[in-house]
């Protein structure tokens, strides 16, 4: 079964709270966590691939609970009017998700690949790649 | 009246199979006598067209206009002669992002009369030391209220350059005006919508553009820096450049033989003109082991009319940490007057080289140097070894964007409506030797 790709994002009040431990043991889930932002009494944001059959149910619990359940494909968008496709994010995405073809030079953005650590909308020149959280 | 004049330029000439030779004394008289007694020989012949020749064949549509990248190819299967045989006009181009960039506005007066002392256009302050209601709109000036690098690293979201593109894409721009008041221009303050139709005058004036050539920026230091080469991480763990090599007009006249005062240029999407050098124009190239390496190089300083250029062309820009600022389209027409100009080009990413530099350290301190040269073509590959380490490289210059200028400046001049125009001044070249001076402290 391929792992859903997701992104979370809560209030400060969840932060506190062991929701990953939950999604394991009452959901049964087999839990990665690619990127995590989580503080005391700060709202927190964390990307997760979770697989297994009562995926669904785990992440109606994270709702309940008041935690915003997005695909991470949504997660960060390109602009496709604003990108020139210089090309400056591609030396700086950790994960490869924007890259360059050669030898077009043309600039593409794997969707897949993005773990949402949002470092291409602050350094993209044109400010092409945006936050739809 | 013969397609090309046939004549023979001191000192320089291909034969057929060989590299270029550089002849001179008796040789060169000899080969003279010979040519003039025999057009004939061709393979002794070196190809000379004028801008005249050139620009009847694009008006009546027969001219021969290839890319810089077409170019090479051409180069590559036929040979230098018979590549400058058979086309007439190549074409560069570039896009990146160009700081000493600006606009020339002329508001119009209004009842009764101002004669504004400051200007702020969407809250970004435009120079209006000049004439009643003349402005110069800056690219890298930022609005007053701007965090700045308050916040280390700011995010600079508009300047200057935002302002240029919200004109010309027709967006309605706050203009804010003050003055002290006077007889003649009693009004004191102002406050109104602008469109860029409805002012008098638009014009695009950059002071420096173009550049010839530029560093590849990487950072040796410990910590993270953002600068107007991007951010570069730490211990140089990535490495920016920012030309598009092999069609980069002036990594393709090197030595300044075709672009000069006056030559007619794609600007911005529209139509322009080289009005000077530009500023920092230090031409230079240091033969090195065969391999022709230049440092930032010439500029040019370029001007056109803002009311026919677009948005896609003008586009404001921003660099985390260092400030805002504006991308600009640039196409020269090259005439291949003659086998030297093709040969330059016809330059290929292998054969052009970028100083690296690091701006952790070196280039803030104004240390100079620099950790050796690394040619285009190693650059765009992704890749580069520096000090025995590899690093990624990101380009800051647009290549797709770059081509489709290229491609557009062919086209227009194919369809007949561009011509090409002879510099009425030629700019200082790597042999006029300029020496770059700093600021003297007492």
């Amino acid at each position: 079964m391929a792992p859903k790709r997701i992104v979370l994002r809560f209030r400060s009040d969840i932060s506190v709270k062991p929701i990953v431990y939950r999604l394991v043991k009452d959901f049964d889930l087999v839990v990665n966590i690619v990127r995590a932002d989580v503080n005391p009494q700060k709202e927190g944001t964390m990307v997760l691939e979770v697989t297994g059959d009562q995926s669904e149910k785990g992440l109606a619990y994270l709702r309940e609970l008041g935690v915003s359940v997005q695909d991470l494909k949504q997660g960060i968008v390109r602009n496709e009017e604003k990108c020139v496709m210089c090309g400056a994010c591609t030396g700086l995405c950790p994960t490869g998700a924007l890259y360059i073809e050669r030898p077009s030079m043309e600039v593409h953005f794997d969707e897949d690949q993005c773990i949402v650590c949002m470092l291409c909308t602050k350094i993209c020149p044109m400010r092409a790649m945006e936050v739809h959280l | 009246m013969p397609m090309y004049s046939i004549g023979i330029r001191k000192g320089f000439f291909r034969s057929p199979g060989s590299r270029s030779l550089y002849l001179e004394g008796e040789f060169l008289k000899e080969y003279k006598d010979k040519a003039e007694q025999n057009l004939e020989v061709g393979s002794f012949m070196s190809i000379e067209k004028t801008y005249a020749e050139i620009n009847a064949k694009i008006k009546t549509g027969k001219a021969v206009v290839v890319t810089a990248e077409e170019l090479i190819a051409l180069v590559e299967e036929k040979g230098l002669t018979e590549a400058t045989r058979e086309v007439d006009v190549v074409t560069t181009g570039t896009f990146a992002p160009m700081c000493s960039s600006g606009a020339f506005l002329s508001f119009g007066h209004t009842k009764p009369r101002m004669k504004m002392q400051k200007v702020w256009l969407n809250g970004v302050s435009a120079y209006a030391g000049i004439a009643a209601v003349d402005a110069y709109l800056g690219a890298a000036e930022l609005p007053e209220e701007d965090p700045l690098n308050s916040n280390f690293p700011g995010e600079f979201r508009y300047g200057g350059g935002h302002v240029i593109q919200d004109l010309v894409a027709r967006k309605p721009v706050k203009l804010k005006a003050i003055a002290y008041g006077t007889n003649c221009y009693p009004r004191k303050s102002l406050e109104t919508m602008i469109t860029l139709d409805e002012i008098n005058e638009a014009i695009l004036f950059n002071p420096r553009n173009a550049y010839q050539n530029y560093n590849c920026a990487v950072n040796l230091t410990d910590r993270t820096v953002y600068t107007y080469m991007g951010m570069l991480k730490p211990q140089m763990g990535n490495a920016n450049y920012s030309t598009s090599g092999e069609l980069s007009p002036l990594l393709k006249d090197p030595h300044f033989k075709t672009i000069g005062v006056g030559t007619k240029i794609f600007l911005g999407g529209g139509v322009g003109y080289v009005a000077w050098n530009g500023t920092q124009h230090f031409p230079a190239m240091t033969n090195v082991d065969g391999k022709e390496l230049g440092g930032a190089g010439g500029t040019l300083a370029v001007i056109g009319d803002l009311k026919q250029m677009s948005p896609k062309w003008l586009v404001g820009t921003s660099f985390l940490g260092y400030g805002a600022t504006l991308s600009v389209g640039i196409g020269i027409p090259i005439p291949l007057l003659n086998e030297e100009i093709t040969r330059y080009a016809a330059m290929k990413d292998e054969d052009l080289f970028a100083p690296i530099v690091d701006y952790g350290e070196a280039y803030p301190s104004f240390t100079p140097g620099n950790l050796g040269y690394v040619s285009y073509a190693e650059l765009k590959s992704g890749k580069i070894t520096v000090q025995g380490k590899e690093i990624q490289t990101s380009p800051l210059s647009s290549m797709p964007r770059a081509r489709e200028v290229a491609a557009t400046l062919k086209k227009w001049i194919q369809k007949g409506d561009f011509l090409l125009t002879e510099p009425v001044k030629s700019l200082p070249s790597p042999a006029d030797g300029i020496v770059a001076h700093s600021i003297k402290e007492v």
